[in-house]
């Protein structure tokens, strides 16, 4: 009942934020961050179960083990840059979060350049000379 | 992972504390006092949510593979 547990403590925040808004956005915003931590830390168990078993399922085909360790990289930076640029837009600061996903995306294009790579030599060891 | 959903709490908490205590020595007339009760309770939780921010962060790098 993870579900219904993530509910109520989503709607609970979301009270205790609208009393403290007003007040003092500044605490509103760090309990909106606070949060946001709980709720991706309860489902860090159920992403790791996926991942598990992604890898088994990987190594059971003999993929490079460093393809897998690329892409579940690139998850893991997708991510993250998703859960700061919504934080700091919800601090209001549009122009950082912007910054943030650009970044993001420049990492995972720098990430998969082994991989792009890959793919253009075996395209161009298909293509007749 | 076990989490403790008290920390809300105790954010929220401190936060309604710190504006009553606020509102209180601002009618006093001490608004410098009223200032740095603010700045002080707003490190203190800072310092909570960086501890709960670097366990998150813990997490995600064993979880995927850094």
């Amino acid at each position: 009942m993870e579900m219904i547990q993530i509910t109520g403590l989503g709607i609970i925040t979301a009270v205790l934020i609208l009393i403290l808004r007003e007040q003092k956005p500044a605490f509103a915003f760090l309990l909106t961050l606070t949060a946001g931590v709980f709720i991706l830390l309860f489902l860090a168990d159920k992403i790791a179960a996926v991942l598990n078993l992604l890898q088994q399922l990987a190594a059971q085909t003999s993929i490079n083990q460093v393809f897998l360790k690329t892409v579940l990289q690139i998850i893991g930076i997708a991510y993250i840059a998703e859960f700061g640029a919504q934080i700091v837009r919800d601090a209001g600061q549009e122009s950082i979060a912007s910054k943030i996903e650009l970044a993001g995306k420049i990492l995972i294009m720098f990430m998969a350049i082994p991989i792009i790579t890959v793919i253009i030599e075996t395209v161009m060891s298909l293509l007749p000379a | 992972m076990t989490v403790d959903i008290n920390a809300i709490f105790q954010i929220a908490g401190i936060g309604i504390i710190i504006a009553m205590i606020h509102t209180i020595l601002k009618q006093m007339g001490k608004e410098d006092m009223a200032h740095w009760v603010t700045l002080i309770g707003f490190i203190i939780v800072l310092f909570m949510v960086i501890r709960l921010l670097d366990d998150l962060i813990n997490e995600i790098k064993n979880i995927f593979l850094f």
